[in-house]
């Protein structure tokens, strides 16, 4: 299913935050989104999923296979969120609730979105633990999140986000928290997951290695504008726009050929 | 001399129905005043209890911590604090009080340091933020503003020693860079040693003048930043550098490591990083390398400083 953003405008507050976004998400593809901090990446993941702060003034068009989102009636909207759209956070503190298992954390989602029964739901639960890579999925639902490590939790949050069998999944810095071996696995499982289930990805990331390693397409945002779009290696080895550039030369890597540390 | 010295330190956490966890298990770094040595290993490898110890704030069970020739005990701490450590957390709120005015909580560092010259506006400009700043609560600011603000509150202070403990980690993705490298400029301005804990090794490429490799309480590399990129020599080394995925839009996905960090209440015989290492010998399943540069039987006779290998990458 296709995910198709045009002339995205947000506002909060009087300031336009978005200012006419362009972006495709296709199926079986991740879409890597880059840029700096407060250029609108997060703004416009949250627009998709309409989790924007209250009192934002939206226009332009969101269509998800051919539906337009941005109109849909708040009953309408809340199915597609969490069910065919669901998102992994930075923090996966923020997407896990510290009280309840796992296995709960999973069902109930499923219970609600899927009309599941207990039974079917737990078994489903376990299979999506064994999906992430979670050892033990069968003993793991029953214990909690802090018992498990980092790495560890942003997999089940990743497990909680696909619950559902989303088409959409937007994943706002999932690695930044992580170490780097850690991030390895996790960058696996998603482009994995991508091609298995033909997920369409939205991958926030400022780390250009990180979408090097997994974005088909890359998009790169700048004060609520997207100024480049194009095939990965494009992008990231012959840029256009002179700002994408200017990250590529801001990396560790060209200030330190440069002689400057 | 060495400012900090940190020789064979183990440290232990003792709960009540739990076995020890040794989350220091003979560990030894240097650092130097105007120096900056980054700290690096995955979560739970012990950096943060190393880091607590050398403030006194964890009970040392053997080795010991000197801070300018004198021994560090966790009685010493008060002392210490007038003398010259400041500590810089992850989350900024460890070191700052959410009720008072931030102006007034950097005087509180000038007074401690008997600086009466220096005004509150002054430190927050070094940091990057405006001099009206001083008058506003911590909560009315972004995170990456607030950590400034725990910055320039432990400047205050004139520290010989600045600890951060991954004081970037909470910070939005692409204000990491930003006040890292104003950690470094700072410190090294003002003659200091920065001690930089991170799980970030791009950044701690960035700044730091060596860098020190921790895996489960043990530091199994230790050398200049630039060399130990160029020729990794421990094979946990070889693992972290090798994780980082490289932006050259070829698709390639990063190795993984296999296996998770050891729990330290039940490390595995021998070498701790057998279970895991593509290079495993006989004899690293029984014996322990304890030795350094390079804690590891493929390097029991390097020297400290070995001579870049072949690999290293010319330079323009
Ligand atoms: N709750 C909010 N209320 C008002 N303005 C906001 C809010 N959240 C974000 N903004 C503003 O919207 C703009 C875009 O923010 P956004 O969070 O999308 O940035 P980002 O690209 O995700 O940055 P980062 O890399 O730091 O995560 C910024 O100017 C920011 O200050
Ligand atoms: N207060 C404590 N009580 C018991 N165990 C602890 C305590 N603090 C840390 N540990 C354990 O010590 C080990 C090292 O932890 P830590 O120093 O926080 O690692 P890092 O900072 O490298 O992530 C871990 O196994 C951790 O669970
Ligand atoms: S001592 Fe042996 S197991 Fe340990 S890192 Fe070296 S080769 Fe690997
Ligand atoms: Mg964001
Ligand atoms: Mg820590």
């Amino acid at each position: 299913m296709t995910l198709d953003i045009t002339g995205l405008k947000v506002s909060i507050g009087g300031k336009e935050v978005l200012r006419g976004v362009d972006l495709t998400l296709q199926e079986g593809r991740v879409h890597g989104l880059a840029g700096e901090s407060g250029s609108g990446k997060t703004m416009t993941g949250l627009a998709v999923l309409g989790l924007l702060p209250h009192g934002s003034r939206t226009s332009g068009s969101i269509t998800l296979g051919g539906r337009e989102l941005l109109t849909m009636p708040p009953a309408e909207l809340n199915k597609v969120r969490g069910g065919e759209v669901a998102m992994v956070f930075q923090d996966p503190a923020t997407s896990l609730h510290p009280m309840l298992t796992i296995g709960r954390q999973l069902t109930e989602h499923m219970r609600h979105h899927l009309g599941l029964g207990k039974r079917e739901a737990r078994a489903r639960a376990v299979e999506l633990l064994g999906k992430v890579r979670i050892p033990g999925a069968e003993e793991a639902v029953g214990r909690y999140p802090h018992q498990f490590s980092g790495g560890m939790r942003q997999r089940i949050a990743i497990a909680v986000a696909l619950a559902c069998s989303p088409r959409v999944l937007i994943a706002d810095e999932p690695t930044t928290a992580l170490d780097v071996t850690v991030q390895a696995g996790v960058l696996r499982l998603l482009r994995g997951l991508c091609d298995e289930l033909g997920l369409a990805v939205l991958l926030v990331t400022h780390d250009l290695g990180v979408m090097s390693a997994v974005a088909d397409e890359v998009s790169v945002m700048k004060d609520g504008l997207v100024v480049e779009t194009g095939p990965r290696g494009r992008v990231l080895r012959e840029p256009s726009h002179p700002y994408t550039r200017s990250l590529l030369d801001s990396l560790p890597d060209a200030q330190i050929d440069e002689g400057g540390r | 001399m060495s400012l900090l010295t940190i020789d064979d330190l183990v440290v232990e956490h003792r709960s009540p129905g739990r076995p020890v966890v040794r989350a220091v298990a003979g560990a030894s770094l240097e650092v130097r005043a105007g120096e900056v040595v980054g700290l690096v290993g995955e979560s739970g490898c012990g950096k943060s209890t190393l880091a607590r110890a050398v403030c006194g704030l964890n009970p040392i069970t053997s080795g010991g911590i000197s801070f300018e020739g004198e021994a560090v005990t966790p009685l010493g701490l008060r002392r210490r604090r007038l003398t010259g450590i400041q500590m810089v957390f992850q989350d900024p709120y460890a070191s700052l009080n959410p009720r008072r005015r931030v102006g007034d909580q950097i005087a509180d560092g000038l007074r401690t340091s008997g600086d009466t010259t220096t005004r509150p506006a002054d430190l927050l400009e070094r940091v990057g933020l405006p001099r009206d700043f001083e008058r506003r609560h911590p909560h009315e600011f972004s995170g990456g503003q607030r950590q400034r603000i725990a910055i320039a509150r432990a400047l205050a202070a004139r520290p010989r020693l600045l600890i951060g403990d991954e004081p970037i980690s909470a910070l939005d993705a692409s204000a990491q860079a930003q006040v890292a490298t104003l950690m470094r400029d700072l410190a090294v301005e003002s003659g200091a040693g920065l001690l930089f804990i991170s799980h970030d090794l791009s950044v701690v490429r960035l700044i730091a003048d060596r860098i020190a490799v921790m895996y489960l309480g043990r530091i199994v590399e230790s050398g200049d930043t630039a060399e130990v990129w160029a020729n990794p020599r421990h094979p946990y080394t070889r693992a972290l550098l090798e994780a980082i995925p490289a932006p050259d839009g070829l698709g390639v996905l990063p190795a993984e490591l296999p296996g998770d960090v050891p729990d330290p209440a039940d490390p595995p015989a021998g070498c701790r990083f057998h279970p895991r290492c593509p290079h495993v010998m006989d004899v690293c399943r029984v014996k322990d390398p304890t030795f350094g540069p390079v804690a590891c039987w493929l390097h029991a006779d390097d020297g400290p400083s070995a001579p870049a290998a072949a690999g290293r990458p010319e330079k323009a």
